[in-house]
């Protein structure tokens, strides 16, 4: 018998983008009603994937499910097309589909990332599916699932308010770090996934969909285009974003994105590179133009 | 010093996966997946069981491209399994039907049936030995020559079907009464668990359950973080036979299901006492059954199963192993590790915001010194 069965192994083997059609059915069924109620956290059925749950599994089911052979698909993680998992996914959705894959955020119709949003803002036509680890956000008040679907449902976030007021008790402002809660159409508070506070505002009326995919907590929820999403936050004691005033791009010379900061080992100073790592290139490459960001910081 | 490259990992990605086929092979030995399926059986039915897909062959050559990593063979095959599409559906599994390997009771001696120890560890003295480090095919054939010639055992006498000793506990009326439940089983794979939970859900959940996780909890109910201490009133392991019914009509008589084959599980009734209130201030013990099944010999996993399985049946406020959200989405294999292991992913931009937070608060305090 051995032998017979090692060919199954090859990729030639398994279906356009991996899933059988009724799998993928399914999950557009779920993406159908997470976009009809922006925000609110629709499970489904998620399946067992080549890749390990919690690397990008619900974000990629997303992407298998809705992907077509003339996509064009983006993968980051952390901000870079060439992080190991991104590399992974990108792979992975490749030998699937052999759909075409691209770096630049302008040429893709579909773009799967992992805690970040690109700089240069979507467009309608594209579609945004971003890798959730924890969609709960009412988790850290509330750990059973159970009653924190009930608090949904009722609209009862006093717990969440209440622990973003004993932020500032403690510490004299909101101490949050990624994944600040937001409020979706006034209805839901949904986690926007570990995007830095920073990339919040670009879920607010975005021309394009955004579709949340978490695999191994089988969740999805959708921000539609054009939805108002707020993040939590107080009157006296408004949403911070991370501060990035003053800092500037050691290799392209932006202002007002999200950088990484690494330590001069000569100098000991910090400097910064874009954490976009392919708006950074095609600054250098002079594709865009070089005033970007300096109208004035988020 | 000099810039961080911000290209790269692509090239590095592929050396890795080089290196890793390295690992595998160079110390230039081959292992078969035919030796795999015949030499260890433990390992192959921990997978199967973990992975919940029952394929000896599929399972033997996820554990030889994963080198003998139980964790690693289980994703290979659950992410294998997530690809086939359910076909049908298999008609009722009665174990009564179970070609019985082994069986034995703790709760009574002398059982209808009998005690049949079979192939099993538990009486074995676990001392290396060293004579396996020489064992040359001739050795095997020589045993297996000689262990022919042995006289069989007279299994003939043995009864087709053996009672359940759980059922002679019932004739006696000590097993709490419990009406049948014949609700059509969820399929936690095509309909994701949500809590309450129906019991198949966490029979399933359990089963495919890490075997080490669910062990660890069972371990925990009955040392004192869970109000029970169970006795295995029978432990079976055997051959079941799985049917389906007739696919070309709609039928579901027995007469025309078709038999697809048989497969291998460890089997576990445990009885569990439990007081129950029959008049004011009248107390009485009666029994109640945790169930557990899995595939291949598994037999700890079983066990704890069963344990578990009692303890959700029956919820206690306050204690994690009788809560069936704290239970049932932690023991899952694919899961726990795969979410553990992300934590090697590069947290750049998530860490940037806590740290970007936390050097806020720090001025925040300087500040209010001053």
């Amino acid at each position: 018998m051995h032998g017979k069965f090692v060919w199954v192994v090859r990729m030639s083997n398994y279906n356009f983008a991996f899933f059988d059609e009724n799998s993928k059915r399914e999950i557009r069924r779920a993406i159908f009603k997470a976009v009809a109620i922006p925000g609110y956290q629709v499970p489904f059925a998620s399946r067992e994937m080549p890749i390990a749950r919690g690397w990008g599994t619900g974000g990629l089911q997303l992407t298998l499910s809705l992907i077509g052979r003339h996509d064009v698909i983006k993968v980051i993680d952390q901000g870079s097309d060439e992080s190991v998992n991104a590399v992974n996914i990108r792979k992975f959705i490749q030998q699937t589909t052999a759909v075409a894959t691209t770096h630049q955020t302008p040429d893709a119709t579909l773009v799967q990332s992992r805690h970040r949003i690109p700089e240069i803002p979507l467009r309608e036509d594209q579609i945004l599916i971003l890798q959730v680890p924890i969609p709960e956000p009412l988790r850290e008040t509330e750990q059973s699932d159970t009653r924190a679907k009930r608090l949904h449902a009722e609209k009862e976030y006093s717990g969440i308010y209440l622990s973003l007021f004993e932020q500032i008790m403690k510490h004299g402002q909101i101490a949050t770090g990624a994944d600040h809660p937001t409020l979706v159409h006034d209805r839901y508070v949904m986690a926007p996934s570990p995007i830095p506070r920073f990339d919040n505002h670009k879920l607010n009326y975005s021309a394009a969909l955004i579709l949340l995919g978490a695999g191994r907590e089988k969740k999805i929820y959708a921000v539609p285009p054009y939805t108002q999403v707020e993040s939590l936050a107080f009157t006296d004691h408004p949403f911070a974003a991370e501060d990035m005033t003053g800092k500037i791009c050691r290799l392209c010379g932006a202002r007002g994105v999200f950088f990484d900061e690494f330590i001069d080992p000569t100098t000991q100073a910090p400097y910064y590179q874009c954490n976009d790592t392919s708006f950074c290139q095609q600054r250098m490459s002079a594709e865009l133009e070089t005033t970007w960001g300096e109208q004035g910081d988020h | 010093m000099g810039y961080v490259a911000v290209k790269g990992g692509e090239a590095a990605i592929s050396e890795s996966i080089k290196r890793l086929r390295l690992t595998r092979l160079r110390e230039r030995q081959i292992i078969t997946v035919s030796s795999i399926k015949s030499c260890l059986r433990g390992l192959v039915d921990r997978v199967m069981s973990e992975a919940s897909l029952y394929a000896r062959d599929l399972a033997a050559l996820a554990i030889k491209q994963a080198e003998g990593n139980p964790e690693e063979a289980t994703f290979l095959l659950r992410a294998y399994r997530g690809t086939l599409p359910r076909k049908y559906y298999s008609r009722l599994v009665t174990t009564d039907d179970m070609a019985i390997e082994r069986r034995i009771s703790a709760t009574f001696k002398d059982i209808p049936g009998g005690q049949l120890l079979g192939a099993s560890y538990d009486y074995t003295h676990r001392l290396l030995d060293f004579s396996l480090e020489t064992e040359e095919i001739s050795d095997m054939e020589k045993w297996l020559e000689h262990y022919s010639k042995i006289p069989p055992a007279p299994l003939d006498s043995l009864p087709q079907k053996m009672t359940r000793v759980a059922d002679i506990v019932r004739q006696e009326g000590l097993l709490a009464a419990k009406t049948e439940d014949n609700t059509p089983p969820q399929d936690v794979t095509r309909q994701s668990l949500s809590f309450p939970a129906q019991r198949s859900e966490r029979l399933q959940a359990l089963t495919r359950g890490e075997t080490g996780a669910v062990t660890a909890l069972g371990y925990a109910a009955i040392r004192g973080y869970g109000l029970l201490h169970p006795t295995v009133a029978e432990l079976r392991v055997g051959n079941v036979p799985i049917t389906i019914d007739y696919p070309l009509e709609e039928t579901s008589d027995p007469g025309d299901a078709l038999y697809i084959g048989r497969i291998q599980v460890t089997e576990v009734d445990s009885l569990i006492p439990s007081i129950k209130e029959t008049a004011p201030g009248k107390k009485e013990i009666n029994f109640c059954i945790g169930y557990g099944v899995c595939y291949g010999q598994n037999e700890t996993k079983a066990i704890a199963m069963s344990v578990l399985d009692f303890c959700l049946e029956n919820p206690v406020p306050g204690s994690p192993v009788h809560d069936e959200e704290f239970v049932l989405t932690h023991v899952d294999p694919v899961e726990a590790t795969g979410f553990i292991s992300h934590l090697k992913l590069p947290h750049y931009v998530t860490f940037q915001s806590e740290l970007d937070s936390a050097r806020k608060i720090r001025l925040g305090g300087a500040h209010e010194q001053l």
